[in-house]
């Protein structure tokens, strides 16, 4: 498809990298690391997973499917990060790589542990490491009616790009490209 | 039922087409396979064309098969609804790097603005 790949012209950042402790909103307290040998933990957070948070067919509902699903994600180069309460996986999220040398995003928290600030330092903790990797543009896709998520996209440094697809695009830019 | 497939040569288009003839053999519907070149596929017409007939003498059903030019999505919304199609059938969405789904274009077009009750296969 011809899309409009086009990054903003500023890097954004500085963002902090893994682990990355913190207190949420709640005064729980959370560790964002990088994903280990976490795939159990990381099923059952799915398997938990509150149907109307899926997007665009992810995560996919049942175990098998995710299962199949988070083979996927954890291929090579992929970066993947977690935030942990205690010893529940709470908040997931990956990067991929695309075929013109960018990342696409997604993050999950679970629905329990939404609104209270998760979502953002699990973001940001993954740019960090993104960028400690050196992936300079990363993109990814959200539904135009999400507003929550749009503006924490925002926040963290994300431009909307114009693309004639049914879901919003947006973009980042975290290093300057060689 | 009277059903309008359409075909444009990619993977998902193969798959609509397989999956309609299935359905078709179950119930008797009657087909109609209406062919498009869509920029993303490089398949000529007369090749789509060619693999459908083989594919439904094959499977021995029946269906005509209609060429459409201009506006893919177009030409079909206007074909089924001002023909009285029952339905529309379309393959349609891809996945993204990493595993979202994605509606191509044509299928958007379609699914938005035909009367005729639209099939997305994917």
């Amino acid at each position: 498809m011809s899309e409009d790949r086009s990054y903003p012209a500023e890097v954004s950042g500085p963002f902090p990298t893994p682990p990355h402790d913190f207190v949420d909103d709640e005064g729980r307290d959370i560790v964002v690391r990088i994903a280990d040998d976490d795939r159990e933990d990381l099923v059952a957070m799915y398997e938990a997973f509150d149907p109307e948070d899926r997007a665009q067919g992810i995560p996919p509902v049942g175990e098998r499917s995710i299962r199949r699903w988070l083979d996927r994600v954890f291929e090579d180069e992929c970066l993947n990060v977690i935030a942990w309460h205690g010893g529940e996986a709470v908040g997931h999220s990956m990067l991929v790589p695309d075929d013109e040398d960018a990342y696409e995003l997604a993050i999950f928290v679970l629905g329990s542990h939404q609104s209270a600030g998760i979502g953002t330092e699990l973001l940001q903790t993954l740019l960090g490491h993104g960028k400690e990797q050196e992936i300079d543009r990363v993109w990814l896709t959200v539904e135009r009616w999400n507003e929550p998520a749009i503006g924490l996209y925002q926040k963290v440094g994300f431009e909307i790009r114009n693309t004639e697809s049914f879901e919003l695009e947006m973009a980042i830019r975290i290093a300057d490209s060689e | 039922m009277e059903i309008l497939l359409g075909v444009g040569g990619s993977e998902h288009s193969r798959r609509a087409l397989e999956e309609t003839i299935e359905r078709v053999q179950e119930t008797g519907d009657e087909l109609t396979v209406a062919i498009f070149s869509s920029e993303e596929v490089e398949t000529t017409l007369t090749d789509i064309e060619a693999d459908i007939r083989d594919t439904l003498e094959e499977v021995d059903v029946e269906a005509e098969v209609r060429r459409i030019r201009g506006h893919p999505g177009g030409e079909l919304v206007q074909l089924a609804d001002e023909e009285g199609f029952d339905r529309l059938v379309i393959g349609g969405g891809t996945r993204s790097p990493l595993g979202k789904v994605q509606l191509g274009s044509i299928a958007e077009f379609v699914v938005l603005n035909a009367e005729t009750p639209v099939t997305l296969i994917r």
